[in-house]
Formats: C-alpha cells, structure tokens, sequence
C-alpha cells in the first residue's frame, strides 16, 4: 500500500473546476513529482491533500481517509506542507519559526532534538537563529519553509515550487537536503515544479498535469527520455 | 517641585491604565483587524462583577482573581458566540455588532446596578506615602505596580510560552498557521479572553479614581467623545423631533461617519496593505 493514495480527485474555487478526477500516489519513503505549467493545477493539488480547498473524490493518507477532515487535523497526521511563497513568519525570529512547525507535536522534549537536526541540515538557520525571518534572504527562507515543516517529523512532505526565483546553485543545494532528508529520515515527499530537469532528477516517480489533468505518468527516467516531454518541458 | 512629581506619578497610575485599556484594544485589533468597540463596556461590566462580589464579603483578592477568570472566559465565550458568525462579514457589520456588544452590556449593568455612580474600593491603604517631601497616593502607586505585572505578564506570555508564540502566529499568517497544527479559530477565541481580562484589570484599578457607574469607559478617546457628547445634546435639546429618546442615535450616527470618512480615527493615518 502506497503512502498517499488519491483518485478521482476533483477540487474547484468558486464555480471553477480545476481539477478534473486525477490519480496519483507517493510511496512510503518515496519521491513522487507532480510536473506542469502554470495553472495546471499542481499548487491546487497540494492543497486539496492538505483540506485547503473543496475537493471530491478519495485521498488515503496511511490507509486513512483525508476529505472532510481540517487541515489542522491532517498535520497532526504527519503531513508537512511547504506552501507556495514558503509561508514565512516574517516578523518572527528564525527559530521562533522553526519552534511553530512543531506546534502540534506533543512529546516532551522533542523540541530541543528536532532543532539540532534542522541546524544539522541548515548550518546557516542555526547561525542565523536569532534573527527576523523577514530579513534572510530568498534562499534562506526556503531553507526555513523546509526545516519547519521538517520540525513535525512527518511521514510525508509537501513541496510547492521550492526552486521559485531562487539561484540555480542556492536550487541544487536545497534538492541535494531534500534528498538528504527523504533517505534518512525516510519521509515521502511530493514535489511539484516547474523545474521539470531538476524534478526529474530528484523524483523516482513523475506526473505530467495538463489543465487539471493527468496526461502522462511513470518512473522519472521514463518520462526524461520522452521526446514530447523534452520538447515541452525539458527544452533541448 | 512636589506637587509636580505627585501630578506625574498620579498622571503615570492612570495613563497606565488607560494604556492597558489601549493595549487590549490592540491585541484584539492586530489578529483580527476588528477594533472592539465594547472594549471598555467589557471592562466595565468586569468592574461591576468585583464590586456584587466585594460587597457579598468576599476579600478584595480574591473577588479581583475571580474577576480575571469570569472575563477572561466572559471575553472567550463573546468571540465564540457574537463575533464568530460575522468573522468574515464586512467591516461595518462587525463595527455594528461591537457596538451592538456595547449598548447592551451598558444597558444591562444599568438595569442591574442601576445609573446611579457607586464608590469602588482600592486595594491599597488610604495613607499616602511619603518620600521625602513628597506624597504619593497609595492607590497611584499600587497602579502603576498593578499595570507593571500585567504588562510584565504578557509579555512573558507571548514571548516565552508556545501558546502565546502561536496567537502572534495567528495573527501575522493565519494559513500558514493552520499547515503548523495551531486552531487559528481558538487563537483569536483566547486573544479576546486575555482583552477583555486586561480591561478587567483596568477597570478595578481606575474605578476607585473616577467611580463606578455604566456609562464610564475609561480610555475612551476623549476628544472624540466630548464632541459626540456636546453634539449629542445640542442636538436632543434643539432639534425637537430627536429630543431625549433618540439622542443615542444621534451619537452612534457620528461614529459610524467618522468610521466611514477617517477610518483610521480622527489622527490617524491610512494604512497602506501590501497585495
């Protein structure tokens, strides 16, 4: 059984319908991508797992059934989502942050050991702790949405774009810790990017969305050699 | 020289009270954008529970902590009950639901307790203290400490403690804060709690100063409401169709202009949002 588990997965904002009954999983411990332009609908993807939006159809986190249930609920199930614009609290302090992503953690104690394993990660968040999250830079701040959602100790993460409007090797750096985090902690994530190269490296398994459809699917390497897909997606 | 510094000290006991009036009107104001405008009817009505239970012949403390807790969950239940079902309403619809909060905790205290000013007790000795050559009264000096806790006591509160760290959470990103686990809706449910316990304190602290009877908001803009209350009257006297009976009319019609034209308050300055 694969970790998440969705079908037929409908989600609309207003009278707009903008997923139209897709199919996708992320095995446990896997790297799934979700590929497509803008407006596809990958963002609204990522939402409808995390109960953001009105969707119909089935999502099974675990085995369990996910429409219906809050958001709040759903992290506390063990999904981290690092939202479109990386959801910083500017005016808070880097590890104030950090100290938020494990709010709905209730252990004793976890605090303190999952800080020093986010400034494992991110060497520079641990130098810059004590500073305004608003003032670090592009970089630094994805850095921070991935180690607050990493905070929870979740079983499954969820990226929205990370390599929007950052420097190629600020990009490579950020994939290589995701990758990092994926093997040893053994957390599922599903990416979604319209990076498709780098996507595609990082991803074992891949999604192309096309205006709210899926149109192709298969392993990573699959989809890398497909002509139409380098064309489009990969361009060379 | 000394009657100055006893003016200052006597100045600093109620400005600090009307700055925890104040500061509660920004806590609430900051997470939710609503500006409370029952803040001090709250504050007033907590005022009068003190009092029914002081003159029952509970001790002064005592009947103070009972007061904290009964607005704390007072403050709770109002957020729950009254601003929930108009959370996303427009702006002028909570404006009026706040003032709706306002004439009927005043109507209510003035039914129970009746209109008529009752002298509320100080906690501290009626000698006045003397350093040196000056005199302090007691009650200024207990104030100022009064306020010195509870300012000292929030700020612990939301810099140290990880409930208070997820209502400024709540307050700055409220999706964000809800991809963190933290029930966005029971945030701001507290952040009235803790308000309308701030207002209670100030309420006990200045109604030994200036009595107890519901029409006192402490902190009230005060220019704001002499024009309203000069207006008002002129208005209920020489204006015969309005008269007495439709005189409140007259001045909740001036606040909702001035809400309309200056927003920000008769010297306040736009706010410009980021989109």
């Amino acid at each position: 059984m694969a970790l998440l588990e969705v079908e037929g997965l409908e989600a609309q904002y207003g009278w707009t319908k903008v997923l139209h009954g897709i199919r996708f999983e992320v095995e446990d411990g896997g790297i799934t991508t979700i590929l497509g332009a803008n407006g596809a609908g990958k963002t609204t993807t990522l939402r409808a797992v995390c109960g953001m939006v009105r969707t119909a159809g089935e999502i099974r986190f675990d085995g369990r059934r996910l429409a219906g249930r809050a958001t709040e609920d759903i992290v506390r199930l063990g999904i981290a989502h690092v939202p479109e614009g990386r959801g910083t609290f500017m005016q808070l302090t880097v590890e104030e942050n950090l100290r938020l992503g494990a709010y709905a953690r209730r252990e004793k104690g976890a605090l303190a050991g999952a800080l020093t394993r986010v400034y494992d990660y991110f060497p520079v968040l641990g130098e810059r702790r004590r500073q305004i999250a608003g003032s670090l830079s592009g970089g630094e701040q994805q850095m921070l949405a991935v180690g607050r959602a990493l905070m929870l100790r979740p079983r499954l993460l969820l990226l929205d774009e990370p390599s929007l409007g950052l420097a190629p090797l600020v990009v490579r750096e950020i994939f290589r810790i995701v990758r990092a985090i994926n093997r040893e902690e053994r957390v599922g994530v599903l990416l979604v990017e319209q990076n498709a190269a780098t996507a595609l490296d990082l991803a074992d398994h891949a999604y192309l969305l096309e205006t709210g459809r899926v149109v192709m699917s298969g392993p990573s390497a699959d989809l890398r050699r497909d002509d139409a897909i380098r064309r489009a997606y990969l361009g060379y | 020289m000394e009657i100055f510094l006893q003016q200052v000290v006597s100045g600093l006991a109620t400005g600090g009270i009307y700055g925890s009036l104040a500061l509660a009107l920004v806590m609430i104001y900051q997470a939710t954008d609503v500006v409370n405008y029952a803040q001090g009817e709250m504050a007033m009505f907590s005022t009068y529970l003190a009092w029914t239970m002081i003159n029952a012949g509970l001790p002064y403390w005592a009947a103070f902590v009972a007061t904290l807790a009964i607005a704390f969950v007072g403050g709770l239940v109002i957020e729950r009950v009254v601003i929930r079902p108009v959370e996303n309403a427009p702006i002028l619809t909570i404006v009026i639901v706040c003032i709706g909060l306002l004439v009927i905790l005043n109507s209510l205290a003035g039914w129970i307790y009746s209109y008529i000013q009752k002298p509320f007790p100080s906690p501290f000795p009626e000698t006045p203290i003397v350093i040196g050559t000056v005199v302090f009264g007691a009650h200024d000096l207990g104030a100022i400490g009064v306020t010195l806790v509870v300012l000292v006591f929030l700020y612990g509160f939301f810099r140290y403690t990880m409930l208070g760290l997820a209502m400024r959470a709540a307050a700055q990103n409220p999706s964000s804060s809800r991809l963190c686990g933290i029930r966005v809706g029971w945030m701001l449910a507290v952040g009235w709690g803790l308000a309308a316990l701030v207002g209670a304190v100030a309420g006990m602290m200045v109604a030994p100063i200036v009595f107890l009877d519901p029409n006192t908001s402490p902190g009230g803009a005060v220019l704001g409401g002499l024009i309203v209350g000069v207006v008002e009257n002129l208005v209920g006297t020489y204006v015969r169709f309005i008269g007495t009976e439709l005189k409140l009319t007259v001045a909740l019609t001036m606040i909702l202009v001035v809400l309309v034209v200056k927003p920000s308050g008769l010297f306040g300055r736009a706010v410009v949002h980021r989109v």
